[in-house]
């Protein structure tokens, strides 16, 4: 795996109107890598991703993807920089009023110039690519939960993206479906090399296929542990990351 | 009904400051009600030292129950007395171990009548200058859009434009012709009434022609698509919104603006001259209904019109139906992309839209009547 970091995170705080969710958040996801971000409900780890894809300004810092900030960049180079990334959401969003291969062939419409008969077979083969071939035709209300998420996947892959956003993909998954979604995210990376960024409170899905991790803190409002999520269950010192890591029942997490 | 079915109390006090408050029976949520008021009245007026609680006749012990043990133990608190609760059933003890609290959590502070008002005075005014500043800021964002995508078709999503103007226009054109028909009718109905005392009632067909030229078959059209489009365009986006559709539009790179709202502008821009010339025509057709009940023939009620209107009563309204078109559409999609997270927020959106739009209209065809009056038109 290259050492090379394609995401540096910086200095940030983030707030909405006057609440600050996040203080002084700093790190670095390298190339190639798979990434969590973890913490408990409204530990800010969302906030963090919609900083990342360019959805919330930070209050301050910088956001770097691929040496671009992500922050200060306008115009033709924030072009540039959000056709680097693909973002799954947590909903799928996919759009409602388009087949599952329209939305991905939308992106590609709008910012190449292939011919159309191009644009649907690379549309067809990022779907092959998720396993979702036979539902090319059908609109996003005909799928299911595991089905929209790995069809917003394809939509996200749609550009070749170099990094990968994932918010929550196994929230509402049933255990079988969430470990085939695990397989595909492991499977893409090795083929592709994406580097994928994770936010989830899963467990499984973490030991699963995270490389690293970086936790935060509702309480603390910032990252309090970095490192292998192995290695901070077995060995961390920190009460709370052994709480989450451990499943412990958290009479102590509100004390 | 038996004992056991419902709650009763008795009140010990002692002359070393200790009470004892023995319970008997069921203390649910259909019982306790009886003995909140009195039991707890009792313990903040006597304000025992030290209180037992005596629980071992209680036979069945819900939520409520345990929440009127820990009112008790409130109100010990309060005058910091003790309190001991016996005999509680093991199923009980066990809810007061889930549900018994010893600090409970205060509303916040409630302003008074008067900061209230003052305040919620200070945050409209506000609120409504941070809106007007979004309008302004949203309009010269379209504006500039709207010309850019003109110079360059190319860029615009004509395929959308159709679709939306097919809804927004051939669609609508039943409900446009009927209420301009009705209009006709009414207004004609109306005026040929009064005016026929006077024998006057060939030039019903003046009134309504310039009435329908100028003001109402514009006003009534603009309207009738706030109703039936700006609702639609602000509950389309407003839903694309909190399913995350925007966003992800946006991470995609593609401007929502330049996606979802010029096609919307130009659409509606494209039919309301449209409908509004069928929603006159109709009108005309439902006068000249009851122009020939009151017996007018119909070819001098055809020659009043011509002579009655003219080419700048005509195009003075269609002129108007640009700017009525225009806020239409831009107030739907924007209360549309503006719509915040929770299951009324696309209502909310589809309300603020009908409701913004109806007002807009009718400022901007006040203010079309005052130029139109200075100019002589």
């Amino acid at each position: 795996m290259a050492e090379e970091p394609i995401i540096e995170v910086k200095d940030v705080t983030l707030g909405y109107d006057d609440t600050v969710v996040l203080e002084d958040v700093s790190f670095e996801v390298r190339m190639g890598e798979i990434f969590g971000i973890l913490g408990g409900s409204g530990s800010g780890k969302s906030t963090l991703l919609k900083a990342m894809i360019g959805l919330l300004t930070p209050v301050r810092g910088t956001i770097r993807i691929d040496g671009i900030d992500m922050v200060t960049a306008a115009g033709a180079a924030r072009q540039a920089l959000l056709a680097k990334i693909g973002v799954a959401y947590q909903s799928g969003a996919l759009f409602g009023s388009m087949t599952v291969l329209s939305n991905i062939v939308l992106p590609l419409e709008e910012f190449t110039d292939l011919p159309a008969e191009a644009i649907e077979r690379i549309a067809q083969t990022k779907l092959k690519a998720v396993g979702l071939q036979a539902a090319a035709y059908k609109m996003p209300a005909e799928l299911s939960g595991g089905m929209r998420k790995r069809a917003a996947i394809a939509r996200a892959l749609a550009l070749d993206p170099k990094v990968l956003f994932l918010d929550e993909p196994s929230a509402g998954l049933d255990p079988v479906t969430s470990a085939q979604l695990d397989e595909l995210i492991l499977g893409l990376s090795q083929e592709l090399g994406i580097t994928f960024v994770i936010v989830t409170h899963e467990l499984p899905s973490i030991f699963a296929v995270t490389d690293r991790v970086l936790m935060v803190d509702k309480e603390a409002r910032r990252v309090i542990a970095e490192g292998q999520p192995q290695a901070l269950r077995d060995h961390s010192d920190n009460p709370v990351v052994r709480r989450f890591f451990r499943r412990e029942l958290a009479v102590a997490a509100s004390d | 009904m038996d004992d056991t079915d419902n709650i009763a109390f008795d009140f010990q006090p002692d002359q070393n400051g200790r009470g004892r408050l023995i319970l008997r029976g069921r203390l649910d949520r259909e019982t306790t009600a009886s003995i909140w008021r009195p039991t707890t009245h009792l313990l903040r007026h006597t304000r025992v030292p030290r209180l037992l609680v005596q629980a071992d006749q209680v036979v069945y012990c819900d939520g409520a129950g345990v929440a009127l043990l820990d009112e008790y133990r409130r109100i010990q608190k309060e005058h910091r007395g003790q309190i001991e609760i016996q005999g509680l059933p093991p199923q009980c003890r066990q809810l007061m171990a889930l549900f018994g609290t010893d600090q409970l959590v205060s509303p916040p502070p409630v302003p008074g009548p008067v900061t209230g008002f003052i305040r919620g005075i200070g945050e409209r005014a506000a609120g409504s200058v941070r809106e007007v500043v979004r309008e302004v800021s949203f309009t010269g964002e379209v504006f500039v859009k709207l010309v850019r995508a003109l110079a360059r078709p190319r860029t615009l999503r004509w395929r959308d434009t159709l679709v939306i103007a097919e809804k927004t226009g051939p669609n609508a054109l039943g409900i446009t012709g009927a209420l301009g028909f009705l209009i006709g009718l009414i207004l004609a109905f109306q005026s040929a009434a009064a005016m026929r005392q006077f024998g006057a009632e060939i030039f019903v067909a003046d009134l309504v022609v310039v009435v329908l030229f100028r003001e109402l078959g514009p006003l009534i059209t603009a309207v009738l698509l706030t109703s039936r489009s700006a609702s639609a365009f602000a509950a389309e986006l407003g839903t694309m919104k909190v399913n995350e559709e925007i966003d992800a539009l946006v991470t995609l790179g593609l401007d929502p603006v330049q996606f979802l709202v010029l096609p919307r502008i130009i659409a509606v821009l494209c039919v309301i001259p449209l409908l509004t010339v069928f929603n006159q025509l109709f009108g005309l057709i439902g006068c000249g209904l009851v122009m020939s009940l009151w017996n007018v023939p119909t070819e001098i009620y055809l020659d009043r019109i011509r002579y009655a209107a003219t080419l700048t009563d005509f195009f003075g309204g269609l002129v108007k139906t640009f700017f009525f078109g225009a806020l239409v559409a831009g107030i739907g999609c924007l209360r549309g992309l503006q719509t915040r997270t929770g299951p009324t927020a696309v209502g909310d959106a589809t309300t603020r839209a009908v409701v913004n739009g109806i007002v807009a209209i009718i400022a901007v065809d006040g203010v079309f009547a005052v130029v139109y009056y200075v100019l002589g038109i």
